[in-house]
């Protein structure tokens, strides 16, 4: 076996770092772009918070201190039909995308108030135009038969929805390498350098020059970051998720804890954790999920567990997302996020756009990291 | 439902029988049979339908672990055959795709 003691020399126009599901989808947008794309992935000893995910296509309450996260989080929602359509023509993959509402429920009637205050305070913000429906128990429970008698309401976000993420996974990775990028696993990034007004990345025994590079690596942009002028100060947020049996279809709306998918799986969660980079599960928070879920459900009492998981999120401090191209290395872009996918079709779109160059179609100006720096 | 049978019994020592009720037919089970074991010896093949495609299963690893001798135990649904032995008077039916989680069957168990 011989070794290579020089790194192979390759070109593409922009290199993605980070293979996951906001990664996959700004690539694809770059393809779109008419770019030859590659796509960088880690190995399996990556965290992957695009294998551990709930899957919701989720709108209500997101963005009550940010207006701009709000508004790009509703065009995501909205733009997310035609994305699939695509994913699908290019797959075949059904993503399972349903966006019929979503229900946030509520145990207790000061937890319903709260978050009525905020949804009515977000549809101000809006200009009035911000859809949802608060529904006390009796209201829900003609929507939701199975509701449990202790339940005080929910509120009905009407642009939520959720799909199967893996899925999705897959269907971006297929329809990526189907129209032409370039998607290379095991790719241990080393470093990274500015050179000839483009980029050099090196992974494994390769050496990447192109002249625009996105880091898409999730807890990993924090170390990459800083070599392009850049920063990422994301931390891991530990949530468990429970799976079920497949059972017969009887909750056909996502809500923000439980939801049955197109298969009939129940996913319970969730959890949020600080516990550094641990992504397992323990008892404790697991029967705390299962509590609060068969008393939403008390159907749900007598269902089988069949496994359970923790996925890391990757959490700024405000918990929104950073975009930003670097002042220091024009051409260096990056991405973070904790919604991967409510934003997939976003990040495919606009965002891909404006990394590719076209002009912003909205200012991205307070997703910047200096907003961290006071 | 009874097919030929694919599995005779080995003649050995009585431990005694065990009458239980598989798919509406009584049947004479083993003592220290396992449900799975019963529903191949009584010959209800397929025991279930899968919850997607709706294709028929039997009885396969008998250990635990491939989860195809699902069957529905005493009202009981996705049971797994092979890790339950059988006892006097046990009522077991296939299980046909995915189980319900019924209001009715909520009032039951509560």
């Amino acid at each position: 076996m011989s070794v290579r003691l020089r790194a192979d020399c390759r070109e593409t126009d922009v290199t993605v770092i980070g293979g996951g599901l906001v990664g996959l989808a700004i690539a694809l947008g770059l393809i779109r772009n008419g770019l030859k794309v590659t796509v960088l992935d880690e190995g399996d000893i990556a965290l992957r918070a695009s294998r551990g995910n709930f899957g919701l296509v989720w709108v209500q309450g997101k963005g009550d201190t940010c207006p701009e996260y709000a508004q790009l989080s509703r065009l995501s929602a909205r733009l997310w039909g035609d994305f699939a359509q695509e994913l699908e023509s290019f797959t075949g993959i059904d993503v399972q995308l349903s966006q019929q509402g979503g229900l946030l429920i509520c145990l207790d009637d000061a937890e319903l108030e709260q978050r009525q205050r905020m949804l009515c305070a977000m549809r101000e913000q809006a200009g009035g135009d911000y859809p949802f429906k608060v529904l006390d128990h009796a209201q829900l429970k003609a929507l939701v038969p199975a509701i449990g008698p202790h339940v005080a309401g929910a509120t009905l976000g009407l642009e939520d929805g959720h799909l199967n993420p893996l899925l999705l996974l897959r269907a971006l990775a297929e329809a990526f390498i189907a129209r032409g990028g370039k998607l290379l696993s095991n790719a241990s990034i080393g470093e990274i350098r500015q050179q000839d007004g483009g980029f050099s990345v090196v992974a494994g025994h390769d050496r990447w020059n192109s002249a625009k590079v996105v880091l898409a690596a999730g807890l990993g942009n924090k170390v990459l970051a800083p070599q392009l002028g850049l920063s990422a100060p994301v931390q891991p947020n530990r949530g468990q998720i429970l799976i079920t049996e497949r059972i017969q279809p009887f909750l056909h709306y996502p809500t923000g804890h439980v939801r049955q998918t197109g298969d009939g799986t129940m996913q319970l969660g969730d959890s949020k954790e600080d516990v550094g980079f641990n992504s397992g599960t323990t008892t404790e928070v697991m029967a705390q999920i299962a509590h609060r879920a068969t008393r939403m459900f008390p159907l749900l009492e007598n269902v089988r567990m069949v496994r359970a998981w923790g996925a890391l999120r990757v959490m700024t401090p405000d918990g929104y997302p950073i975009y930003e191209e670097s002042r220091v290395c024009p051409g260096a872009f990056l991405v973070t996020c904790h919604s991967g996918v409510t934003l997939g079709a976003a990040h495919s779109g606009p965002i891909a756009d404006w990394i590719a160059g076209k002009p912003e179609a909205f200012s991205l100006e307070v997703f910047r990291a200096a907003r961290f720096d006071v | 439902m009874q097919h030929d049978l694919m599995f005779k019994r080995l003649a050995n020592e009585d431990g005694g029988t065990v009458l239980v009720e598989i798919d509406g037919a009584t049947f004479n089970a083993r003592a220290g049979d396992t449900v799975a074991a019963a529903v191949l010896a009584a010959g209800m093949i397929p025991s279930r339908t899968t919850p997607l495609s709706g294709s028929s299963r039997a009885p396969y690893c008998m250990m635990g672990v491939c989860f195809e001798c699902l069957v529905e135990v005493d009202g009981v649904p996705n049971v797994q055959g092979c890790m339950t032995l059988v006892a006097e008077g046990m009522k077991i039916l296939p299980q046909t795709g995915a189980r319900y989680l019924s209001m009715a069957e909520q009032e039951m168990y509560s």
